[in-house]
């Protein structure tokens, strides 16, 4: 009993470690300042898909990354941890789009990749923290959804039993499938990459990364795993007016960057005359006491 | 037709805080705007408790869904009523909390009615917005205003040619404030069926744990936050002492958080809980921008940090320069004394 497996995985820049380059002086995000990473919670969402794989025989996992020709770097990266294959979804009638731009183009790749049993993806991306894509790709599908997914405790042919984060609790729910589930980061991590499936992937590109003068042209036409799948609007029947910047409900107004109102402060030392000055004024002026 | 509608969560019987927030926020924009607000209510065994709840908030007409299958909150039915509802009243303006029902619902009603949504708004104003390509402008539409790209930038969004214009907003953002204890409105009572089908009931609850909140950092006068400069666990141990002492909530940054250094529910920021304190004691944080973000109105600000140019003193009313290990157990002796 094997499941049907799509992985959805953005590449996103790591807004974790912001440095004080990441802004130009004009107020706009220097986004080559930044790395570009695997959101931390579709490796969740990839460890919960290679964890079903690994109990049922038979299953695929494949992943599903929309973005420009770099964001094939996801594929792999899924690849050297024991994904079967993976898609690029690439086109630039699909720039500028937001979640619901997103969501559309994705499922619109998604019915093109076919019968999936299980679709799984972070609950949100750290460049956006919407947590909008997952809900809108079912809703587009037709198929039911979880969100906040911990773990995954059961998969059988008809349903999964999952255990889902609720806001001051946990709560435990039976899904049928096809379903699309989102994970959570506090969900298991994934599982590191694989020596010998390094190896193997280490040269797998999709086509849009290929340059003319590669040195190994050769190892491609000998190993067909090495050329990734990719996908364009056209190749997923998607309806260019839903796709993109055409396709976006919501337009950025304007940005601004953050600026906080500096307060005079007075400095004080840690020697018992500062703190108890300290504490008596605050008592005297019953903020505190 | 076309007022603002605010979906309220509910937890039993009662309604969670962040949606009478967002009553109190979507009343103003109803006048603002010359509408009504109306608030829809789903849950089982409400009828004729909810309305007495929200209409204090100003509400014009509540919309009643009451079903035993329709708590626990689950995904299909809600979204069923909402976008049926919504295709029927046609609201311009939606609002629901940005917690785990508000993030699960939102997308999903949004993508069924090709509406923008927009999470975690910081801010919800009403104005213009002129299209550059097509020179068309908009009036009184919904700014909703939100913190992006990890909290570096704000930007502001707005939803010119979709109905309704939906927005989430955090617990804790926005203040909930009774407009008028005996403020009448209509109640209407929907006949469940006929927004759900029953195959909306695929997914079932099978268990459920609620635990009541161990911190009351929202409401706290005084507030006592961590940072990774505490340098662990038992580092903390000296914040809970002061708060005992002051009768202070203890909450962290996001850093102290992911070293594991306290719960993940006592995070303030962006990402965390908003605090209003009368008096802020921030100790061993340095102030990234998505901490300042849940904190910054703060009565008063005490930093107690070894770095005299940690970020965070801009907006600090006291800089202590010192270590933490020094200053607080100093605090706690005269404040005994005094």
């Amino acid at each position: 009993m094997g499941f049907n497996i799509i992985v959805l995985a953005k590449q996103v820049p790591d807004t974790r470690n912001v440095g004080s380059d990441a802004m130009t002086p004009e107020g706009t995000v220097n986004r080559s300042a930044l790395p570009a990473i695997f959101n931390p919670e579709d490796m969740n969402a990839l460890e919960q898909a290679l964890r079903l794989k690994d109990k049922f025989p038979g299953t695929t996992v494949k992943v599903l990354t929309m973005g420009p020709p770099r964001a094939g770097q996801i594929i792999r990266e899924a690849l050297y941890r024991g994904a079967d294959g993976g898609y690029l979804l690439t086109d630039r009638a699909f720039a500028g789009a937001d979640t619901l731009a997103t969501s559309y183009a994705l499922s619109a790749a998604i019915r093109h990749i076919g019968n999936p049993d299980i679709i799984l993806g972070g609950r949100q991306a750290i460049d956006g923290d919407t947590a909008q894509v997952g809900p809108q790709v079912a809703q587009k599908l037709g198929l039911p959804q979880v969100t906040y997914v911990e773990e995954i405790k059961e998969c059988a042919p008809e349903y999964v039993v999952v255990e889902r984060h609720i806001d001051g609790g946990v709560e435990t729910v039976k899904c049928p499938l096809p379903a699309v589930l989102t994970v959570n980061g506090s969900a298991a991590p994934c599982r590191p990459r694989n020596a010998k499936l390094m190896i193997k992937y280490k040269r797998a590109l999709c086509p849009a990364e290929k340059t003319e003068d590669m040195p190994y042209a050769s190892e491609y036409e000998k190993k067909p795993y090495l050329t990734l799948t990719q996908l364009n609007c056209a190749d997923v029947n998607a309806d260019l007016s839903q796709c993109g910047l055409a396709g976006s409900p919501t337009k950025v107004k304007q940005v601004e960057n953050i600026v906080f109102q500096a307060k005079e402060s007075r400095r004080l030392t840690s020697s018992d005359a500062d703190i108890e000055g300290l504490i008596k004024e605050l008592v005297s002026s019953h903020t505190i006491g | 037709m076309n007022n603002v509608f605010v979906y309220c969560e509910i937890e039993g019987q009662s309604v969670q805080d962040v949606s009478l927030e967002l009553l109190t926020k979507g009343r103003s924009l109803a006048n603002e705007l010359g509408v009504q607000l109306e608030a829809v209510c789903i849950g089982s065994g409400i009828k004729s408790v909810v309305d007495k709840i929200v209409m204090p908030y100003g509400v014009d007409r509540v919309h009643v869904f009451d079903d035993p299958r329709l708590a626990p909150y689950t995904s299909l039915p809600h979204t069923s009523i909402l976008v049926n509802l919504f295709k029927r009243e046609q609201p311009q303006i939606c609002l629901m909390g940005a917690d785990v029902v508000g993030r699960d619902l939102g997308p999903r009603v949004s993508s069924a009615l090709t509406s923008g949504l927009t999470a975690d708004c910081t801010r919800l104003e009403i104005g213009p917005y002129e299209d550059k390509k097509t020179g068309v402008t908009h009036q009184n539409l919904l700014y909703q205003i939100r913190p992006a790209f990890g909290g570096n930038i704000v930007a502001t969004i707005v939803n010119p040619d979709h109905r309704p214009q939906m927005a989430t907003v955090r617990s804790g953002v926005m203040k909930a404030e009774i407009l008028d204890k005996n403020y009448k409105g209509e109640v209407v009572v929907h006949t469940v069926s006929d927004f759900v089908s029953d195959s909306d009931f695929v997914v079932e609850v099978l268990d459920r744990h609620i635990k009541a909140a161990k911190n009351n950092l929202k409401g706290a006068q005084i507030v006592i936050a961590g940072g990774y400069g505490m340098g662990s666990r038992e580092g903390f141990q000296l914040l809970y002492d002061l708060a005992k002492e002051l009768h202070a909530e203890v909450g962290a940054s996001r850093a102290a958080v992911d070293a594991g250094f306290c719960d993940h529910d006592m995070q303030i920021g962006q990402t965390g809980v908003t605090v209003r304190p009368k008096i802020y004691i921030a100790c061993g944080i340095s102030g990234q921008i998505q901490h300042l973000a849940g904190m910054q109105e703060s009565n008063i600000i005490i930093s107690i940090n070894t770095d005299p140019d940690a970020p965070i003193n801009t907006i600090a009313d006291y800089v202590i320069t010192g270590s933490v290990e020094e200053v607080i157990p100093k605090m706690i002796k005269f404040y005994k004394n005094s």
